[in-house]
């Protein structure tokens, strides 16, 4: 069994190459595990399901493990073993629904709001090309 | 690069650590009880738990930063950013956010933190202050102030790529007092998410609002460290060059906003090191890395979106 590493980001792309310009082959979530096939500089190629491989930047995986749902026994296990980590740990969604009962003048409407500006892959080639701009190790 | 390797033993002695300081924690809570009901025995022995779990967590305090997860610092950017919002009102003009994002998002793609628990975000502040934030987790404010010392595309890209540097480089977590994070990380030892004792949960939000607070503090009110901003100027020249911006965007910017400023302002005027040995330091940096004359669609696309801002 080889390298493992698991995904801590909420969702993160698995693409055809090394690059961000690469195109998104599949989508990866919090919590997933995924098998290292080899790593180039911050990119970590990942062997996906159906034989089928990809390249995911090194900024959305993490060594240890995550676990998703926890219970009183992994809690134990994680304070005693190197490689588990627990998600919604600490400053969680919980936390939050606290602080903003304390303090209703915070806008988190504001915030829900900025979320959903999201560029596509699409639009920032498009955007990269109409600029007339090259990244560096990354035309497609 | 070699890929980033945790040590495993370090690790392991970290998280043993931390669980038993949340374990003494929660004795704090006794001990309070215990002088108001005068029960002096157990008091004492709590206290002297206190101070060996004080011991054991300031041996946690260096690894604390480590353990505050992408996912966290999301909780943490959110709150932040829904302070800001507060103290500023977001501009509504839908091309200009657009067109903030598009640019932003895209540097962000490239930076040497590309990949973040939700996603870089940007936004316009509807304030002719001279001033931009970004949050730990990737939400990145700019004023209509600011947006008015851009004259290109590349100065916006310059100062989107500033922040950008901000957040990669954790600027806004290490603003949280270290005694802070040893009493957050001590709480964060309480891992089990789903069924949180209800005093469990008012003392990390309790926590949560000091970490919070520092960060605000020191974001809004008394800026970074000059050390902090040189660090950010530097991450904004390499990720200009590797996008294909001009690095030099940065200083022309700087040069505009020098003449704007107004001195004792609350603005980047306090929070900021002077934009004249900002460019001092820049000028350095930039050398040699070769102007390259932007594409006339940059300038049509950047007067297009914000002309209405």
């Amino acid at each position: 069994m080889g390298e493992q590493f698991s995904v801590q980001v909420r969702d993160g792309q698995v693409r055809t190459k090394p690059s961000f310009l690469g195109a998104v082959i599949a989508t990866v979530h919090y919590g997933d595990r995924l098998a290292v096939v080899q790593t180039k500089e911050s990119w970590v190629e990942v062997a996906l399901t159906g034989s089928k491989q990809g390249w995911i930047h090194l900024s959305a995986l993490t060594e240890k493990e995550i676990i998703l749902n926890t219970n009183i026994q992994q809690v134990s296990q994680a304070a005693s073993s190197d490689e588990l980590a627990l998600a919604g740990k600490g400053f969680n969604k919980q936390v939050e629904d606290q602080f903003r009962k304390q303090n209703s003048q915070a806008n988190f409407a504001g915030v829900d709001k900025m979320e959903t500006f999201r560029i596509s892959q699409e639009e920032m080639a498009q955007f990269l090309k109409a600029g007339d701009l090259k990244p560096q190790g990354g035309a497609s | 690069m070699k890929v980033r390797r945790l040590n495993r033993r370090t690790f392991l002695a970290t998280g043993a650590r931390i669980g038993m300081t949340g374990l003494a924690l929660s004795g704090s809570s006794l001990l309070l009880q215990g002088f108001g009901f005068g029960d002096l025995g157990s008091t004492i022995e709590q206290a002297s738990k206190l101070t060996e779990s004080a011991t054991k967590s300031f041996t946690a305090v260096s690894k604390a930063m480590e353990d505050i997860t992408p996912e966290q610092e999301y909780y943490i950017g959110r709150t932040i950013g829904a302070i800001v919002l507060n103290k500023y009102k977001p501009c509504e003009q839908e091309a200009g956010n657009h067109y903030l994002n598009l640019l932003g998002q895209t540097l962000g793609r490239f930076s040497d933190l590309p990949e973040l628990f939700d996603s870089y975000h940007f936004q316009i502040l509807d304030s002719a202050e001279i001033n931009a934030f970004a949050t730990p987790s990737g939400l990145v404010f700019v004023t209509r102030g600011m947006l008015r010392c851009c004259d290109h595309e590349d100065a916006l890209a310059a100062v989107l790529a500033h922040e950008i540097g901000h957040i990669q480089l954790k600027h806004g977590l290490h603003s949280i007092e270290k005694d802070r994070i040893t009493k957050a990380t001590s709480i964060l030892a309480i891992e089990g998410t789903k069924n949180f004792a209800q005093s469990d949960i008012a003392s990390l939000t309790s926590s949560f609002e000091d970490s919070i607070n520092d960060i605000t503090s020191t974001m809004i009110n008394n800026g970074y460290s000059r050390s902090f901003e040189n660090e950010a100027d530097a991450a904004a020249v390499t990720l200009l060059g590797r996008v294909g911006y001009n690095p030099a965007g940065l200083i022309n910017m700087l040069r505009i906003m020098s003449k704007q400023l107004k001195p004792g302002g609350l603005d980047f005027a306090k929070t900021h090191p002077s934009p004249e040995s900002r460019i001092e330091n820049l000028e350095k940096l930039v050398a040699g890395t070769g102007a390259q004359m932007p594409a006339a669609s940059q300038q049509r696309r950047f007067e297009s979106a914000l002309k209405g801002v």
